[in-house]
This record gives C-alpha cells, sequence and structure tokens, in this order.
C-alpha cells in the first residue's frame, strides 16, 4: 500500500480501519480513496465473483459456501450454509433480508464494510439471491448512518445502470432487484425478527418464537434468509477462489477471516480483520501488529468480548483464541466481534451501570420482565453510584437478573463455578434482557467489593475523570 | 404541511419498490421529516393515506423509532455518545461541555434554532472516542476545544452537512427498464427461471 496514507497503521479516509499486514479477504480496498465507486471495485476484481457463480449452478454455490462453514458475523455465529438450508422447498417467493442495523455498544465493521466498499455487499447479496431463488433483497441500513446510506445508494445506482442488479444480470436470466432501506433508530432492529417487522412498516419488535428461523417465515409471511453485512461480504472472494482457498485461512470450525473492532483503553484502538479461529484475545490485545497493549501506565482490569450483550472477561482469559467454541465454554460469546478493553482505573460499577441504561433505553417493551428489569436495573445501580445503595441492592440486582434470565448465569471456570456456555435461559423471547443482565453478574462475582464499599461507605471509589479527547 | 409535489413523487417511486405499500412508511417518514425537519401531522396522515395505514398506526409506527421528531429541532442535531467505548474517554464529559457551552439541557434546543444536543447510544465509531454526529454524519476524538470549534464553523455555516432531517443525499433510483419487477408475494408464486438449472446438467 502506499505508505503516505497510512499513519501507524490509520488510514486518513478510513478512521478507525488499521491496515496491518495480515491477510485481507474482505477488506483489501479500504486503503484506496475511493474504493467506494464502481471504477474501483472492477479494476481490483469487482463482480468476477458474481461471474464465477453465474457461471454455474445455484446448488453449487450453496455447496461452495457449505462447505466453506461461512459463520454468521451478526452476533450467533451461525453457519449461513446451514441457515439458508432451512428455506423450504417451493414455498416461493424467498426474500433476502441484509442486516445492516449494526448497534451492538462497541461494534462497528458493517458501517466500514458498507461505506468503503458497498460493491462488495452488493454482489455478495446477488450470489445469495441467485444461489436461493431469491427474488428480491432489501438492504436495511442503520438510520443513523447517513454516509453508508450515500454510499449503498450511489453504488446501487451504478450497479443497476452497469447491468449487475436488476433484470437479465450480466445478460443472464438471473434478475434481482435490491432495494434500501433505511431504518430510524432503534437498536432492537438488529434482532432478525424485529428487522422484518420494522421493514414491513411496523414498530420494531421481535416476533414471538417458534418459527424460531425467518427462512421458515419471514417478510411478508414468506421464506426469508436475513444474513449480516459482513458475512455477505464474504461472499465474492469466496467465489473467486473457492471453499478450498477460503480454508487455509483461520481454524477448521472457524475459517476465514473475521473484522473485530477493538476500542477502549488501548495504544492503538482499531478495526483489524483478524484470521479467525487462531489469533488469541492476547494477540489482539498486546500484538505489535495490533491494538499494541494497553496504554502506557496501566493494566487490563476487565474487558468484553463480544459486544455490550456479552457477559465479561478478565486476564486470565487471554489466551483464548478468538473462536465461538473455546468462548463460550468459558460463559461468554464472540459476538459482534466487537471487543471492548478497560484498564485499572475504570470503576467496574460505573462501566456496568453504563451498559446495563443502554439495554433499559433501547427494551421494546414487549416482555415484561426485560421492559422493567432492565429499568430498575439501570435505577438501583444508579443510586449505588449516587451514593445511596441499600445493603440489600447486591441481592436485589441478582433477583431481578434471574427473573430475566433464570438459572447459573454463564460464569467463567475462574470463579470456582462449572462453566456454562451462553446463551442463558430467557424468560424473554429476545436476547436483549439478558444481555443486560450479563454486565451485572460480571462484575457483582468478580468485584463484589466495589459494590459493597460504595454501599455501605455511601461514597464512590474516586473516579479518574479522564480528560476529554485524551491522546490514544 | 403536506407533501410537496416532488416528495409526492418520490413516493410513489419508494411505493413501487416494495411488494407491499406499508413497507415504504418508513422511508417516507424520512421524506417528510427531510421536508419539513420533523414530523407534522399533516405529512403524517399524508403518509398513511398513501400506505394504507391510520393516522394512529403512523404516529405509533413512528413513535417506535428515535430518530423521528413530532416537534422542531435545531439546524444541527449534535448527538454526543456516552456508551461504554466513549465512557472510557470522557464522553459523559464531552456531553456536558456540549450543553453547557451552548446553554441548553441535554435534549434541548437552543434559543436561535440552531442545535440540538442529545445523549446518543453508540453510534459505530468506537475506536474515536469520543465521538459524536452532527445531523448522522462522524466527528470522531472530540476534545473541549475541537467541539467549540465545530460549533462556530457549524453557526457560520461553513461545514458540509445538510440540515436536520436530509439524511443520504443520494437517492436511489431505478430505471423502469432495469427494473426486474415488484410484485406483491401472492404473484410471486413460482420459482425464479434461473433456480431452474439445478434441474438440468450443465453443458460441458
Amino acid at each position: 500500500m502506499d505508505p503516505q496514507v497510512a499513519v501507524n497503521g490509520y488510514i486518513a479516509h478510513a478512521p478507525g480501519y488499521v491496515h496491518n499486514d495480515g491477510p485481507k479477504l474482505i477488506t483489501s480496498r479500504f486503503v484506496h480513496d475511493d474504493s467506494f465507486t464502481l471504477a474501483r471495485y472492477e479494476a481490483t476484481g469487482g463482480y468476477e465473483g458474481l461471474r464465477a457463480a453465474l457461471e454455474t449452478t445455484p446448488a453449487a454455490v450453496h455447496d461452495e459456501v457449505r462447505a466453506a462453514t461461512l459463520l454468521g458475523r451478526g452476533g450467533a455465529g451461525f453457519p449461513a450454509g446451514v441457515k439458508w438450508g432451512f428455506l423450504p422447498p417451493g414455498k416461493h417467493p424467498y426474500y433476502l433480508v441484509v442486516n445492516g442495523d449494526e448497534s451492538e455498544p462497541g461494534t462497528y465493521k458493517d458501517r466500514l464494510l458498507m461505506e468503503r466498499d458497498p460493491h462488495q455487499l452488493i454482489e455478495g447479496c446477488l450470489i445469495a439471491c441467485y444461489a436461493l431463488g431469491l427474488q428480491q433483497c432489501f438492504l436495511y441500513v442503520r438510520g443513523e448512518m447517513a454516509v453508508a446510506q450515500e454510499r449503498i445508494a450511489a453504488a446501487l445506482n451504478e450497479a443497476y445502470e452497469a447491468g449487475y442488479v436488476g433484470r437479465d444480470i450480466c445478460g443472464t436470466d438471473f434478475s434481482v432487484d435490491i432495494v434500501m432501506a433505511w431504518g430510524a433508530g432503534a437498536y432492537i432492529v438488529g434482532e432478525e425478527t424485529a428487522l422484518i417487522e420494522s421493514l414491513e412498516g411496523r414498530r420494531g419488535m421481535p416476533r414471538l418464537k417458534p418459527p424460531y428461523f425467518p427462512a421458515a417465515v419471514g417478510l411478508y409471511g414468506q421464506p426469508t434468509i436475513v444474513n449480516n453485512v459482513e458475512t455477505l461480504a464474504n461472499l465474492p472472494w469466496m467465489m473467486v477462489n473457492g471453499a478450498e482457498a477460503y480454508c487455509r485461512y483461520g481454524s477448521e470450525s472457524s475459517p476465514g477471516t473475521r473484522m473485530f473492532a477493538v476500542s477502549g483503553h488501548l495504544r492503538r484502538p482499531g478495526v483489524y480483520e483478524v484470521e479467525h479461529g487462531v489469533t488469541t484475545f492476547r494477540e489482539l490485545i498486546y500484538g505489535d501488529n495490533f491494538c499494541q497493549g494497553i496504554r502506557d501506565g496501566h493494566e487490563l482490569k476487565m474487558f468484553i468480548p463480544g459486544g455490550g450483550s456479552a457477559p465479561w472477561f478478565f486476564p486470565e482469559h487471554l489466551d483464548l483464541p478468538l473462536e465461538a467454541r473455546p468462548v463460550g465454554a468459558a460463559g461468554s460469546m464472540l459476538g459482534s466481534g466487537a471487543i471492548v478493553i478497560m484498564d485499572d482505573t475504570t470503576d467496574a460499577v460505573r462501566a456496568a451501570w453504563r451498559v446495563v441504561k443502554f439495554f433499559a433505553r433501547e427494551s421494546c417493551g414487549k416482555c415484561t420482565p426485560c421492559r422493567e428489569g432492565t429499568t430498575w436495573l439501570e435505577q438501583i445501580l444508579r443510586r449505588i453510584l449516587d451514593g445511596e445503595g441499600r445493603p440489600s441492592d447486591i441481592d436485589l440486582l441478582l433477583d431481578i437478573g434471574d427473573n430475566i434470565s433464570p438459572g447459573p448465569y454463564p460464569v467463567a471456570a475462574h470463579n470456582g463455578q462449572e462453566a456454562v456456555p451462553f446463551p442463558p435461559r430467557q424468560t424473554t423471547i429476545c436476547p436483549l434482557g439478558p444481555s443486560a443482565v450479563a454486565p451485572v453478574v460480571s462484575t457483582i462475582r468478580r468485584f463484589r467489593h466495589e459494590y459493597e464499599s460504595k454501599i455501605t461507605r455511601r461514597d464512590a471509589i474516586p473516579i479518574e475523570v479522564v480528560p476529554v479527547g485524551a491522546s490514544q | 404541511m403536506t407533501l410537496s409535489p416532488a416528495n409526492e413523487a418520490l413516493a410513489a417511486e419508494i411505493i413501487s419498490w416494495f411488494p407491499r405499500p406499508r413497507s415504504a412508511l418508513i422511508p417516507l417518514l424520512h421524506l417528510a421529516q427531510e421536508q419539513d425537519g420533523y414530523l407534522t401531522d399533516e405529512a403524517m396522515r399524508r403518509v398513511g393515506e398513501l400506505v394504507g395505514a391510520t393516522p394512529a398506526e403512523v404516529k405509533g409506527t413512528a413513535g417506535f423509532y428515535e430518530m423521528f421528531r413530532f416537534e422542531p429541532v435545531g439546524t444541527y442535531m449534535i448527538n454526543v455518545c456516552t456508551n461504554i467505548s466513549c465512557l472510557l474517554w470522557g464522553g459523559e464529559e464531552l456531553l456536558h461541555h456540549a450543553a453547557e457551552s451552548l446553554g441548553v439541557e441535554v435534549g434541548g434546543t437552543t434559543d436561535d434554532g440552531k442545535f440540538t444536543v442529545e445523549e446518543a447510544e453508540c453510534i459505530a465509531a468506537c475506536t474515536e472516542a469520543p465521538c459524536l454526529q452532527v445531523n448522522y454524519r462522524y466527528r470522531g476524538r472530540i476534545t473541549p476545544d475541537d467541539f467549540d470549534r465545530l460549533v462556530e464553523d457549524l453557526r457560520a455555516d461553513r461545514l458540509d452537512i445538510p440540515r436536520h432531517g436530509a439524511l443520504s443525499r443520494v437517492r436511489q433510483s431505478i430505471p423502469a427498464e432495469r427494473l426486474a419487477g415488484v410484485v406483491p408475494p401472492e404473484q410471486a408464486r413460482e420459482a425464479p427461471v434461473w433456480l431452474a438449472r439445478n434441474n438440468v446438467e450443465v453443458a460441458g
């Protein structure tokens, strides 16, 4: 790449993205300042994956995706090829809904993929539609992402004009429309059935399960595939290079690469494309090629391994690989590829409160345990922080948590308890409620003394106020 | 006001891209908000007529989504993130600075109608903490001084940021001859033609 555009790996036109010397399957164009244009896309191998797909049968494309074990990148980590296989035969029309409603705290990769390489996403959508006989694609972008909307709208206009989208694509009988839709500010719409409700012009509230997968009953009651932006962005490379080449990256059960947004108290916070399954948290946080360690003079206290919904991890978890199974066995999840690093200056109660406040604000209100529980959790944490906590508050927090997420909560083996894999049981129809329990239980288990000292001494542990915008 | 003639035409086009008109509800509400800066009762009534929803259904749906406003807000909506990654780098302090320096409560609008300050949830720029958006356009690693300069520039309309309500400045448009064709689901019961390729031997 041109060394002039990178300062310590950062690229001026893609703030946050760090270009290092690891494999680049989906972020290869980010170094170009015009990476979002059709001209650049075509000059760098664009739409060759689509052409390769069109030269084979739809079933062969599906087989390729299945063989590559492409794990969904939205949070649940479900294999896309298997999810695709849930479409009931013959119940046409089928739809594709692209989940670009990225809003999990700490997460941002889909936004970069949409802003920096919209054609790659569009090509991924086309490959999926071709493979499965999906008759229309709706590309749902988060409402607050105005630039992503601009780039996708412009790219779709270019792609329609050039014959890549719409009628008789590339001169074949393959025809599909891709329509951009956009949200209006609601985290819960990232849940796939809520996304479908929103796309039907309603309040974005999750649907009752079963059916568990919209592949059975989705948009307009029809079989629908909902895939994350990053998942689909992998398809063009995979079609050009094949599943076998794809599986040469990453581990056997988690092939390929994955984007991780690593934020917080780091020397070089950033969004990295990382080999899936083989890199460890330690390498990602301390490695020279990645975040280069905790900011000067401080040490790691705790970290969130997979977005705001994930139970928290501590220094003893650093050697776990970035792979779903071991992270799940240790009591948390890789989730949406968002890692938030907190050093020894961080007040555990305050940090937990802020994440809980998010879930309280974003609860859609459909299920009582979540609607009421998240609000109570937030209020109790707030009063503890304000020096007005009561001795019974810690048990009260755990009790409310147990009402949302009953039974043994996933905790790591470090507590001497049996590790329970995520996700926990829940009294709600979607995981938002249990997500609010994660930071509370994680911090009470580990830093109960911080809660107790705030409650009994009625004064907060001094919080270091970080100078705003201090150099990172 | 109700929708302008130009927006009526845009609305008809947007509706035509969805198998059911109701799916155009949120895009059309954005169009109405772009036109007026917020959602007026007249515009919501008209959008409801266009997509087949009652005024109560329209308002009930719009009220679920934070970006829709039922009263005028500032020309520039400043959303300061205080979620976890921004909290760690002074997001709350930045929010307080923003409100204090503009002389408003969080959520309030300045007397001149220029600025509204809001506390935002994670806006997906976590490594650029503390970050904010002005009319949903990003600014990262913001110090109080940076914020004050930003406000000066906005006051003088020196920045390339459209007024509140406008999101994407590029609209999707589909040439009629390129449209594959959108029909309600009940009129698309046949498997698409290309899927039939699975049933034939590929030559060669």
